[in-house]
């Protein structure tokens, strides 16, 4: 048995939020995910809450358990101290229960251009890239977005203009990529004051990102590069 | 009333695909999703996708019509031979164009595409970005479709396909899962991307989300399943959660063991193949050597990937270490990964041809939830990606095609009655006599189909099995009401998935006890030869009220002619 505490709101119930409690009948290995499963089929089919894959790479499930934003399936039951609390994604309205709507979330991520802006013509085959050109793109090209970094982040919170960690490490994959020709656009979109220069390097978004990647580190990353781009005396920094 | 040119349901792979396609064609075009589209399955795939491309050097003599003997072969000869010709020969040109989208894939010394071997292919054909292909597949579509600016219903389910009284498809009616409400949507032309119905099975590597519903719906609708019996499992899904362990930990080298810490693949094909035997005869050996005693603690064996290097495995395989740590707490690098065959895939789907067109015109269907068929009785690990984005492509293009020259305009009474008839379908869910719990229900279902439509099959078996779903299929006319909730009401959401899954898994399992003979993932016990004069050929399932119709089709067998199946 675990006590579970989940976050609970109906937009047409007139109470408004709450917290409601459960005993869930718990087996070894059991993920929070299967957690609150068990609770909708046995206790409460009223809970509403997002899931697909199960394993980490669908990004549905990211929620705040126990004082951290992460993937309900990726997180077994067992390693964390009871009571379970959960709470949906900060900085983001909340629809039901669990659910968040993450449409300013990828409102910021398709204002970046998330898509190659092909340097060259499409050769009849594929464009050439080496290993090393490859390797650039290693763990960026993980992100799954599911939102744990952006509902971890305090900038964010303070301001829903700032583009957040997942958006800016999706303009860095671009920037990196040997085939993209628009980098210097991308430098130019992301200079702007809710962009790069919003983030206070907190490193809340890498804390907690579930593919142990490093936005804070990809938005120090493009910082560099403007300033290299503005400065030529710190073209150094321009890696 | 709403109306598009071309609805596309589900924005996997295929659907994504068949939506940029439509667009291209000059259609107006709307993609309904159930759940986000970077949420779809399509995401989970790891190992990678097929195309001759000769990048390797040991592939320099591949070609088009090679992979295509490879997948008939593997298909134990009943695949259609033409689209798997068709299949294979666009494989190259949709990779490049993957590729010229962004799709980051990895490379080859001299900046090539990488590919490395794949079970059941006689060279390394399968193109990979480490072992997150369909992640990195499914996000570059999505990008393309932001680019496009494709208009998305995100989390609307569609629940009912319209068909006019002439049998051509005129919408559908979907539930807007946010809101609430019951929504009408006219289209000239519908195509259905819904993937895998992995969830009739307890045993699966599948999401959630991938549920047989996309096949019932047509079904329901008088467009007819085929090859349903043929359910592909994956040799090595985690023990226990059945989380996918790709097929390229094989291909990069790594070994099968049982309890007795042998390769014990050597007992069943050729020293030459081993691991990289075709899916079928893999899982089939390790649940003999379970069965024989010889798995580890009697249910599990071993995949062993330590003696490829801790950089290999960084390199090659940084997902499958993920999932082993995160989900087994071992680490690949210094230990051995315990796994078991896990159901995977449905090589059947809805009876369509090469373009997506089905019985009714203005359906089309790609992807895995389609039976072109190019998979036969047995798909090839790697050519459901193939599948997704070739088949995705020439459906999206023929769907826009089809739709050009029809009035724009939505046809009401058709839809009317389609919206009549899922009312009349939910309105029994909400029956306040019932009291059977319709999660007890699926998780009944869920135990049964693994134990008597698995592996290995008899005709015992298969009939205790289909008494069983017959059984289910009563205690669901007697649920419990479903919650009242009106936004995101998952009870429903999941309670009309288990009404496909319930439909669906009695074709599979009457499909099995029918055909009396063993081909591909389908091995039946009491009948363990192949029997090409009674049974190459396809299955073909129509509903009626009484129950599934079977009739049989014929296979389009071409240059290469049915032989014994060795490896």
């Amino acid at each position: 048995m675990a006590a579970f505490k989940i976050f609970r709101y109906d937009p047409d119930d007139v109470r408004g939020p709450y917290f409601q409690s459960y005993d869930v009948n718990t087996t070894k290995g059991m993920t929070v995910l299967e957690g609150i499963f068990w609770v909708m089929e046995n206790l409460d089919a009223t809970l509403a809450f997002r899931c697909s894959c199960r394993a980490a790479i669908c990004g549905s499930d990211a929620m705040h358990i126990n004082g951290k934003y992460r993937l309900a399936c990726q997180t077994q039951i067992d390693k964390l101290k009871p009571p379970v609390v959960i709470r949906p994604l900060a900085h983001l309205p909340v629809l039901k229960d669990l659910i968040v709507d993450m449409q300013p979330f990828f409102d910021n991520y398709k204002c970046i251009k998330p898509y190659l802006l092909q340097k060259d013509e499409p050769p009849e085959k594929e464009y050439l890239q080496s290993p090393d050109q490859r390797r650039k793109l290693d763990h960026h090209i993980d992100c799954i977005l599911c939102g744990a970094c952006y509902g971890s982040c305090p900038v964010a919170y303070g301001d829903p203009k700032y583009l957040g960690p997942h958006a800016l490490l999706k303009v860095l994959r671009f920037v990196d990529d040997s085939r993209d020709g628009a980098g210097k656009e991308r430098l130019a979109m992301v200079a702007s004051e809710f962009g790069v220069f919003r983030c206070h390097t907190i490193f809340n978004c890498k804390e907690v990102c579930p593919k142990d990647l490093n936005p804070t580190g990809a938005i120090s990353r493009l910082k560099n590069k403007i300033l290299a781009e503005k400065f030529p005396i710190l073209k150094f920094l321009a890696r | 009333m709403r109306f598009h040119d071309v609805i596309v349901v589900g924005a996997g792979l295929a659907g994504m695909r068949a939506a940029i396609e439509a667009a291209a064609g000059g259609a107006d075009v709307a993609l309904l999703t159930k759940v986000h589209p970077l949420r779809s399955h399509s995401g989970a795939a790891q190992g990678g996708i097929n195309a001759a491309l000769a990048n390797n050097p040991e592939s320099h003599d591949d070609s088009p019509e090679k992979h295509a003997y490879d997948t008939i072969k593997g298909s134990d000869f009943l695949a259609d031979q033409t689209a798997a010709i068709t299949m294979t020969a666009d494989a190259p040109r949709v990779i490049f164009e993957m590729e010229h989208w962004g799709c980051p894939f990895s490379r080859t010394d001299d900046g090539k595409i990488a590919q490395r071997p794949f079970g059941g292919a006689g060279y390394p054909r399968t193109c990979y970005g480490a072992d997150k292909t369909g992640l990195y597949l499914l996000h570059t579509l999505y990008e393309q479709t932001i680019r496009l600016n494709t208009h998305y219903y995100e989390e609307w389910m569609v629940l009912q396909v319209a068909i006019d009284d002439q049998g051509a498809c005129k919408g559908v009616v979907a539930l807007n899962i946010p809101d609430g409400a019951i929504e009408m949507i006219g289209a000239n032309a519908v195509i259905f991307g819904t993937g895998g119905a992995g969830r009739m099975y307890g045993n699966t590597t599948n999401a959630h989300v991938s549920t047989a519903l996309g096949l019932a719906m047509p079904y329901w609708a008088g467009i007819p399943l085929k090859d349903m019996e043929f359910i592909q499992f994956h040799p090595t899904g985690l023990y226990r959660s059945n989380i996918l362990m790709t097929e390229g930990c094989r291909g990069e080298g790594g070994y099968l063991i049982n309890s007795e810490g042998e390769r014990f693949m050597k007992r069943y094909v050729s020293e030459k193949v081993m691991e990289l035997a075709p899916r079928d005869i893999t899982s089939r050996s390790i649940a003999t050597e379970i069965e024989q005693g010889r798995g580890i603690e009697n249910s599990y064996v071993h995949l062993d990937l330590r003696h490829l290097g801790k950089a290999k495995i960084l390199e090659r395989l940084p997902g499958i270490r993920e999932l082993c740590l995160d989900f087994v707490g071992l680490d690949p690098v210094t230990s051995p990964i315990p796994v078991n065959p896990s159901m995977h895939y449905t090589m059947g789907g809805i009876d369509c041809n090469a373009d997506g067109e089905t019985r009714s015109p203005g359906f089309f269907s790609a992807g895995e939830c389609a039976c072109v068929s190019v998979h036969g009785a047995n798909r090839l690990g790697g050519n459901s990606l193939l599948d997704t984005i070739v088949f995705g492509r020439r459906s999206g293009a023929a769907a826009a095609k089809y739709a050009k020259n029809l009035p724009k305009a939505a046809d009401e009474r058709t839809l009317n009655k389609a919206h009549q008839k899922l009312q009349e379908r939910m309105a029994h869910y909400s029956d306040p006599k019932g009291t059977e719990n319709p999660y007890k229900i699926r998780d009944d279902l869920q135990a049964a189909m693994p134990s008597k439509v698995g592996i290995f099959r008899t005709e015992k078996e298969l009939g205790e099995g289909l008494a069983g779903i017959r059984d289910l299929k009563e205690r669901f006319k007697a649920i419990r009401p479903v919650v009242k909730t009106r936004s995101f009401n998952m009870d429903r959401v999941w309670i009309m998935e288990l009404a496909g899954n319930l439909d669906v898994a009695e074709i599979v399992c009457d499909g099995a006890l029918r055909r009396a003979e063993s081909r591909g993932a389908h091995f039946r016990r009491d009948y363990s030869k192949r029997d090409d004069p009674n049974w190459l050929k396809h299955t073909v399932v129509t509903y009626s009220p009484s129950g599934p119709q079977f009739s049989y089709s014929e296979t389009d067998i071409g240059r290469y002619k049915p032989e014994e199946r060795k490896y």
